[in-house]
């Protein structure tokens, strides 16, 4: 039975960190376009231009870095 | 009778009936398996047991969702879909690119059964224990994300109702076909879904995290096709640069 909890919990984990390093780049530009949002006095869709492209480029930084990792 | 504005259901019913639809070919290549191997008997129940305890949880989620503000739940549920769609969009390129062998039903479906066959042999009397918690594992797990699916592209927008039922739509033609069929259904271009789910997801998140953030996004819904194309794009931009040679050959 722990056995089975514990699988669970580590697929739910692994749902959302699959790669760690993806994910904190994800949560990085989150908080950069949050602060720009909230405390830059900025246009806020700068903050969604930001929030944008860095989505984009933690994809491509993602399937870059596994693609160099693979055999 | 509540009239569904269908421009901006569509795309949660899309995305949840095609995300479910991978998932639910995944957990029925498990639930296959137990049944050839140990019998329908420990299938069922295995299954029977996954599907009440998401049912509980569906139960006690769904009230606590229903009292949460929307503008309170889109940046919560925006976070976790931009690291669920960005995670399940690389995948998919990495899969279309070679790096990552294509999802295999086959493959798993043979596994699965040698896994079973290698626990022993099949009980004659009372419950198959080994071979129900087998199907009650793949199902909830597999289950679990359909209802998180189901709950993040539905709930930000007072559309749990149409996206469950775009879910429950993708579990009633898997079990259809599979049943028909009674083989792992091998067929599904489970990649090209996935593709299109974590490009469907991942721009629901950029949207729901910008307007969580309190980005007002110009165009409104209309930005969603533009997060679209955009992920979309940098999706096959991806898989083409670091596209494997086996991958380049075998197309």
């Amino acid at each position: 039975m722990r056995r089975i909890v514990r699988e669970i919990a580590g697929e739910l984990v692994g749902m959302f960190v699959a790669d760690g390093r993806l994910a904190l780049a994800i949560l990085a530009v989150i908080a950069a376009a949050w602060a720009l949002v909230r405390w830059s006095g900025l246009d806020p869709r700068i903050g969604g231009a930001v929030l944008l492209a860095g989505s984009l480029g933690a994809l491509l930084g993602g399937i870059r870095r596994a693609a160099r990792k693979s055999p | 009778m509540i009239l569904l504005d269908w421009s901006s259901a569509a795309p949660a019913v899309g995305a949840a009936f095609a995300a479910s639809l991978v998932e639910v070919v995944e957990a029925f290549t498990i639930v296959l398996a137990v049944a050839t191997l140990r019998g329908w008997r420990a299938a069922a129940a295995g299954t029977a047991s996954a599907l009440a305890v998401l049912a509980a949880g569906v139960l006690l989620l769904g009230p606590l969702l229903e009292r949460v503000p929307l503008d309170a739940l889109q940046l919560p549920i925006g976070i976790l879909l931009l690291l669920f769609g960005i995670g399940w969009l690389r995948k998919a390129a990495l899969r279309a690119a070679g790096i990552v062998p294509l999802h295999d039903e086959t493959a798993i479906f043979a596994r699965e059964s040698a896994e079973l066959a290698a626990r022993g042999g099949r009980r004659r009397a009372g419950l198959d224990w080994a071979a129900a918690i087998t199907a009650f594992q793949g199902v909830l797990m597999e289950g679990i994300e359909v209802v998180f699916i189901v709950i993040a592209v539905g709930a930000a927008r007072g559309l749990l109702v149409p996206a469950g039922l775009g879910a429950l739509a993708a579990c009633a033609l898997v079990l259809i076909v599979g049943i028909a069929v009674r083989r792992p259904l091998s067929r599904v271009p489970e990649n090209t879904l996935k593709f299109a789910v974590g490009v469907m997801l991942s721009s629901f998140g950029v949207f729901w995290t910008g307007e969580g953030i309190g980005v007002p996004w110009p165009g409104q819904d209309l930005s969603m096709l533009g997060f679209v194309l955009l992920f979309l794009a940098a999706g096959l931009a991806g898989a083409a640069a670091v596209r494997h040679p086996a991958a380049e050959a075998a197309q």
